[in-house]
């Protein structure tokens, strides 16, 4: 049976206390309705639970939080998924910028659009390979600083026809982890240093195995997106500034 | 006035605006909802608020908000608005005392009309010069009346500004005794200069105000090139140049929107590089001849005027910007979460892009005293969603 919350006019300070109060009181899933920008729900939450979200959840949805499965049936801002660790964040309309911001682990999967800096930073450690699987487009400076994990774009399922596929300034700084991108995207989109390949037989199983679960998720159809090309973009070297200061 | 100097927490302000594109007029109520819901956005140090449309039954004369910290800087006011001005009408600004706002300076208001003398009075009364009148008035008063500034200087419009949150500032002013078919909020965190009466936002000038969210890094650069041209800052906050670089560049200069707002948050030069003509020439020219205009840094802002209301973000959009519609009712805020507040079903929302405004304009003819500033087809402005009226409403008209 799911745990109700009414979220109308509460403030995320409390919001976030009932949620906690609730997982220690052993409830496996929580529906938080009338949510309008509380910030930081969910943060830091330590536990395997469902919670599913009705309305536009605030700033740093699920930062720093490991393990919980969170649904938000609607538009997320800026920065959800901020530093995560396991778990997962389902967004069925768009999310707003630095989504997935240093992420470690866990996936962000996006119906439609993304804003500016997704997955800035996001990085991988052993097993703990972080994943966000965009439907839409996204913004400028995708992947920027990226050190470790996998984004796959796919450009589908957007509101905005006149943008190209991916913003300027795609993986600026990159140095580990991959991007895919479906249909691929000009070479005047990408940072230095990076380069565009053709995807080899561990890619496709890689990207078989990410979008079955997207598809799963979120009701699209995986032999429609898959029908088309992927191309994927990664670091030349994993240390692409290596030499910028040694004269 | 007290300056309190702001510690080195960081947050971001937060900002939301309303337009309704036949000049229905939207209650006070509705906006202060907006801006509250982004209370974590603001620290208590600045709140405040611009309104459209009134001053009905002055709609013709220019309405003067003036704050002033003594008896003798408002007598010092009058007695130069005496002087310059035919006054029509004067009263004190309706306030309430309101919890957490302390010691808030006097608020008057004086509706008023240039007074030329001579020769020149034949000359320039009724014309568009009385705008220039007004604005080398304001930059006076602002620069010699120690304890006093003119706060908003626009027909038919006001502003509502100082240190507290925006409810307490709301409050203050008995905004909700007041309606507007545009209206500008802003909450304030101010990060490197002092929180004080006069540095709340909007920043104005003429009818035109602005709301900021961020830091305009290039604001010496951007002082030092309006001095040249007469407008001087004294308010201790960066937001304030771009009130007189909209009055420049669009007002006086002429530039369409567009392009003004492509001065102040122009395209990279690889970018231009790629560009067809005659974009590459435009935009090129732009970036030669207004490169002092230039606002770097992170922004998000909302500027308005008799007319319409614009979105306009950094070109690399380091601060968050959303809008959406419902109708003839158009929204911007800093988050989505703030335009549900007062819209829970909107029809579309947006985020748009870095350096490409959003512009909502009033259909022709609404309100007295309209200015449209488009000036001609769409540029550079590859969303049509962006833009009202849209390329198939000017059709229509032709």
């Amino acid at each position: 049976m799911a745990f109700e919350i009414d979220a109308k006019d509460l403030h995320y300070r409390e919001l976030n206390k009932l949620i906690r109060k609730a997982i220690a009181e052993g409830h496996k899933h929580l529906v938080l309705k009338n949510i309008n920008g509380q910030r930081y729900i969910a943060a830091g939450v330590s536990a395997e639970v469902d919670i599913d979200i009705y309305g536009v959840p605030g700033l740093d949805l699920g930062a720093f939080m490991r393990g919980p499965r969170i649904r938000v049936h609607g538009n997320t801002q800026d920065g959800a998924g901020n530093t995560m660790d396991d778990g997962k964040i389902i967004v069925e309309g768009m999310a707003g910028d630095v989504v997935g911001y240093a992420m470690r682990g866990g996936k962000i999967f996006v119906a439609s659009d993304v804003g500016y800096r997704v997955g800035i930073h996001m990085k991988a450690y052993m097993d703990k390979v972080p994943v966000i699987v965009i439907g839409g487009k996204a913004g400028d400076f995708l992947g920027e600083y990226m050190a470790g994990g996998v984004i796959i774009l796919l450009g589908m399922y957007s509101r905005y026809p006149e943008r190209p596929i991916a913003g300027i300034f795609l993986g600026t700084g990159m140095h580990g982890g991959v991007i895919y991108v479906r249909e691929g995207v000009p070479e005047t989109q990408l940072g230095a240093a990076l380069q565009i390949e053709d995807l080899d037989e561990e890619d496709e199983k890689v990207l078989r195995k990410h979008l079955e679960e997207y598809c799963q998720d979120l009701g699209y159809n995986l032999e429609e997106i898959l029908a088309t090309k992927f191309v994927k973009i990664r670091p030349q070297t994993h240390r692409p500034y290596g030499k910028l200061y040694a004269y | 006035m007290e300056i309190f100097i702001p510690n080195k927490e960081q947050s971001g302000c937060g900002l939301s605006g309303i337009i309704n594109r036949k000049g229905e007029l939207i209650k006070g109520e509705v906006i202060i909802e907006s801006i509250c819901c982004q209370m974590e956005r603001g620290n208590g140090l600045g709140a405040g608020y611009a309104a459209y449309g009134i001053y009905p039954d002055f709609a013709e004369y220019y309405c003067l908000h003036v704050m002033a910290d003594t008896k003798q800087a408002l007598k010092d006011v009058e007695e130069i608005l005496a002087h310059k001005c035919y006054l029509v009408h004067q009263e004190r600004i309706p306030t309430r005392a309101t919890p957490g706002i302390v010691s808030p300076p006097r608020f008057w208001r004086y509706f008023v009309k240039p007074r030329y003398e001579g020769e020149l009075r034949e000359i320039c009364e009724g014309t568009v010069d009385e705008d220039d009148y007004m604005v080398e008035l304001v930059m006076f008063i602002n620069k010699n009346i120690s304890g006093a500034y003119v706060i908003s200087s626009g027909r038919n419009m006001g502003a509502f500004k100082g240190v507290g949150f925006p409810d307490q500032i709301a409050n203050f002013f008995r905004l909700e005794e007041y309606s507007a078919y545009i209206w500008t909020a802003h909450n304030r965190f101010p990060t490197n200069t002092p929180g004080w009466w006069g540095g709340a936002h909007p920043f104005t000038i003429l009818d035109w105000s602005i709301v900021h969210n961020g830091e305009i890094s290039s604001y010496g650069t951007n002082r030092r090139y309006l001095e040249m041209f007469g407008y001087h800052c004294t308010l201790l906050t960066d937001t304030e140049v771009v009130a007189y670089l909209l009055d420049l560049l669009i007002r006086r200069h002429g530039l369409p929107l567009e392009l003004a707002c492509m001065a102040l948050a122009p395209p990279f030069w690889q970018e231009i590089d790629r560009m067809e003509e005659p974009d590459k020439s435009v935009c090129t020219a732009i970036r030669v001849v207004y490169g002092a205009a230039m606002l770097n840094g992170p922004f998000a802002i909302l500027f308005a005027y008799n007319g319409g209301l614009v979105g306009l973000n950094d070109r690399v959009k380091l601060r968050p910007l959303v809008a959406a519609k419902k109708g003839d009712f158009y929204y911007m805020a800093s988050e989505e979460a703030a335009i549900r507040a007062i819209c829970p079903d909107p029809e579309e929302v947006w985020c748009p892009k870095a350096g490409e405004p959003v512009i909502v304009e009033l259909e022709p003819n609404t309100i007295p005293n309209q200015r449209s500033y488009l000036r001609g087809e769409a540029l550079r402005i590859s969303a049509p969603i962006c833009r009202f009226p849209s390329a198939e409403e000017d059709e229509e008209e032709e």
